[in-house]
């Protein structure tokens, strides 16, 4: 980083696309102008599906469970006392992910997704509807951070969201044995792409 | 170094400083350049070390649901199903982190010799508060390495075990009557366990020689 003027250029405070592009331009002063387009090209395009779009796609997952336990507490028919404690315990959980998400999505300079509308049917009409959407949900969101956790490059949002994904896992597994399941359908969990999440839980985004 | 990994490492440093800015567009320029950076080796070191950690806890708790199984102990149904199922889970375990240590050109972690005897002889009460207690370790030493994994397609095999480390210590936990609050012990978020304190907790079942 020789180059006075480049050098001078503030980091604190640019976005991450500022930042990687002045990165490029660096480069691009020793290697020449035509060595630099694809750089930047997947450098914009790596930011576009970039930590803060991961974040907002878990976001958007941790609404929908949040929804779906909030509604089932209020309007569930036929839980049992156990059931009904479940899901307390689980929609507080996803209440603080989607705290969680928020703060760290605006903390890398992002926006946080709005909450999405959504609907769940007949899913609480019983208990076992209930429990066999629950599971469903959980399962689905252990697949979808299995899958887009990798693509992080934030170590630090890294680590928070395998704090939250084990935390779906152990969701996953308490629901499963509450509807009399095993509690890992497999040895190893199934990692969703975000199509696949996305696809997954299409059915109850209105 | 994998291909993966090698460019994951280039990202990185794209990401944070000019000078990776350059390494990658030196990358991209020759792709196929097989001089890697001299911190490569090290790394995929790291990886390996980090994967034969990981077969150690494996193989603790493969052998403890064996013995829990062979010792006849468990009499509850659930239980003893979970313990064969689990059992068969960590086994797979096994196998697939030392095909992946090899995979690496590692040498895996050899099987280490446990005892279980103390467990055993406390009957099934303090079985499954002993399954409870390794499942909810191996979830968090997991955890704790995963932000460790230099290659990417490691991380994503770790994290497929680790939440399936996961779904039995909360199933182990709620067995075990610590209710649902009790199941998910660190609330809405799971903390890590760094690898000299998950050694040090399963010290008490390697056996000494």
């Amino acid at each position: 980083m020789e180059n006075s003027e480049l050098g001078a250029v503030e980091v604190h405070g640019t976005t991450r696309s500022a930042f990687l592009l002045r990165g490029a331009l660096a480069a691009g002063a020793v290697l020449g102008a035509g060595a630099v387009s694809p750089f930047v090209r997947d450098a914009l395009a790596q930011d576009d599906g970039g930590d803060g779009a991961i974040l907002n796609f878990a976001l958007t997952l941790e609404y929908l469970e949040a929804t779906f336990y909030e509604r089932a507490l209020r309007k569930g028919k036929g839980l049992s006392p156990d059931t009904r404690a479940l899901a307390l315990e689980l929609h507080e959980n996803e209440r603080a992910h989607v705290d969680a998400l928020r703060t760290a999505i605006k903390g890398i300079g992002g926006t946080p997704a709005a909450a999405p509308q959504v609907g769940f049917g007949m899913a609480f009409t019983s208990e076992a509807s209930f429990l066999k959407l629950a599971q469903s949900l959980e399962d689905t969101g252990v697949s979808a951070y299995n899958g887009a956790a990798p693509s992080l490059r934030s170590a630090e949002l890294l680590g928070a969201a395998g704090g939250i994904v084990q935390v779906e896992a152990r969701h996953a597994s308490l629901i499963r044995l509450q509807g009399g399941l095993l509690p890992t359908p497999d040895a190893f969990d199934k990692a969703l792409g975000r199509d696949e999440a996305a696809a997954a839980v299409k059915p109850f985004m209105r | 170094m994998p291909a993966t990994s090698r460019k994951q490492f280039l990202r990185t440093l794209g990401a944070t400083s000019a000078a990776g800015a350059l390494l990658t567009a030196c990358g991209r320029a020759g792709d196929k350049r097989p001089a890697a950076p001299p911190a490569a080796k090290s790394m995929s070191g790291d990886d390996v070390a980090i994967l034969n950690f990981a077969l150690t806890l494996e193989y603790v708790e493969s052998d403890f649901y064996d013995a829990v199984v062979r010792s006849g102990v468990v009499k509850d149904r659930t239980v003893l199903e979970l313990a064969k199922r689990f059992g068969e889970t960590e086994r797979l375990h096994v196998g697939a982190l030392s095909f992946a240590v090899v995979g690496m050109g590692g040498k895996p972690a050899a099987r280490p010799k446990t005892t279980f005897d103390d467990v055993l002889a406390g009957g099934p009460r303090k079985v499954l508060d002993t399954a409870a207690m390794v499942e909810n370790l191996g979830a968090a030493a997991y955890l704790g390495q995963a932000t460790r994994l230099r290659d990417k397609d490691l991380l994503a095999r770790a994290l497929s075990i680790h939440t399936v480390e996961a779904r039995h210590a909360a199933a182990l936990n709620s067995l075990a009557g610590k209710g649902f609050r009790g199941a998910l012990p660190d609330g809405a978020f799971a903390k890590p366990l760094a690898m000299d304190a998950a050694l040090k907790a399963v010290k008490p079942f390697i056996a000494k020689d």
